[in-house]
């Protein structure tokens, strides 16, 4: 069984939405988005151990039997976070004080988990790691998104510390929206992630209506 | 037949976590050596930050000894000294947070003046008490060149407290742990003086 690159690119980026649609990844969306830099760093972070585990579990998908196959999952993505954490904090060392917070929380997130069970483990090695990267990136953007809706409202800023993650260079992108203390604190914490998260898929959902699209329900297991 | 099955699947289990074991066994290998010299690069950053380069000639790594602190925890005091006399101090102090400990790094005088301090780690909230990083604020710099009499004893507590130190807007908890943390600091230094100088 083998998925066009076509529709690959645009169920990881929108159809299919890792977060948008099928509402994976939830704990780290919270958790992490309450600024857009977090959300961006989480989302890269977690778009790499996808394509990398994506790419071994479909290399081995042959290998790994029915039965032991969650246990084998769990593993290969537990390892690929161990690495990347490992080989960040060694040589890419000012980026591993801002991203690695977030490296350890990816082993928690079921989004790379569901899509090997539902992509990489039928499909061959380069639509997989096709998939990683496309489900990461649309995870990326969702979780930049909800976390860009988050700063605004609740600490005026969009991007701070952004050059922080990304490097000097992106100093430009920092930007105050609202003057300072204006900010609604609960925008930042808890439930105002619950509640931009789900004006998000709402919104996502009038838009597909709009397009003229049936509602996709979405699901972990729906293989394309 | 059934068992002969289920052997296999443990035997495939195993195969994987033998390779994947192997994999990080040798990136683990491969990564130590840089991962412990970044960390004792961080370490001399931040005890850069606290104690200014200029009131010393030691390494202050070297010249480190170990105490207890009065929360019963092994803690290490890098000494500063400029021709064989101690200028200055660096140790970790410990305050309660939100959301659990703050671990700072406090460096002071001779007499007992914060030369800085500084957020080594902690679990505050994003947007709100993580303000006491120097990164995201300016706040922790207030307490430079403070010392246990000035401000008075009463004085060290945060406004909402009646004392002298700015509390955040929506965070009080927060800052209350950073300025107990650091009067506990001078309060220890005040009674262990003879202790953290011997030697010198």
């Amino acid at each position: 069984m083998t998925t066009e690159y076509k529709t690959i690119i645009k169920d990881g980026l929108w159809e299919n939405n890792g977060m948008l649609a099928m509402l994976l990844g939830l704990c780290p969306t919270m958790a992490m988005t309450t600024s857009a830099t977090n959300g961006l760093g989480m989302g890269l972070a977690t778009a790499v151990v996808m394509a990398a585990s994506g790419l071994l579990v479909s290399i081995f998908r042959s290998q790994i039997t029915q039965e032991v196959r969650i246990p084998v999952y769990i593993l290969i993505v537990a390892s690929m976070v161990t690495l990347v954490d490992l080989c960040m904090n060694a040589w890419m060392h000012e980026l591993y004080k801002v991203l690695g917070l977030f490296i350890p929380l990816i082993v928690s997130n079921c989004l790379p988990l569901a899509r090997l069970e539902a992509f990489a483990s039928k499909e061959p090695p380069a639509q997989s790691l096709m998939d990683g990267i496309f489900m990461g990136i649309g995870f990326t953007f969702a979780l930049t998104a909800i976390g860009a809706v988050r700063e605004i409202t609740g600490s005026g800023t969009l991007f701070a510390d952004a050059s922080l993650l990304l490097g000097p260079a992106f100093k430009f992108m920092e930007m105050r929206i609202l003057p300072a203390d204006t900010g609604i604190l609960m925008m930042i914490l808890p439930p105002g992630g619950f509640l931009v998260a789900g004006l998000m898929v709402v919104g996502k959902r009038m838009l597909d209506v709009r397009a003229g699209k049936a509602i996709q329900m979405g699901g972990a297991h729906s293989a394309a | 037949m059934k068992e002969h099955r289920t052997m296999v699947h443990g035997v495939i289990l195993g195969i994987f976590c033998l390779g994947f074991g192997l994999l990080l066994a040798i990136t683990n290998s491969v990564t130590a050596k840089d991962i412990a010299a970044r960390a004792l690069e961080d370490k001399l950053n931040s005890l850069g930050q606290v104690i200014p380069d200029s009131i010393h000639d030691n390494n202050l790594v070297k010249d480190a000894i170990t105490m207890k602190n009065d929360r019963d925890k092994e803690i290490t005091v890098y000494r500063a000294t400029k021709e064989g006399k101690v200028t200055g101090l660096a140790y970790e102090i410990y305050g309660t947070g939100y959301a659990g400990e703050i671990k700072l790094m406090l460096g002071i005088d001779a007499q007992g003046k914060v030369l800085g301090v500084r957020v080594l780690a902690h679990k505050e909230t994003p947007g709100l008490g993580d303000k006491i990083d120097v990164k995201k604020t300016d706040w922790i710099l207030r307490f430079t060149d403070l010392s246990l009499g000035n401000p008075p004893l009463e004085k060290w507590k945060v406004k909402k407290d009646g004392g002298q130190f700015d509390q955040f807007a929506g965070a009080t908890i927060t800052p209350r742990g950073v300025v107990r943390a650091i009067k506990e600091g001078l309060e220890f230094y005040d009674a262990h003086k003879a202790q953290m100088l011997e030697g010198h």
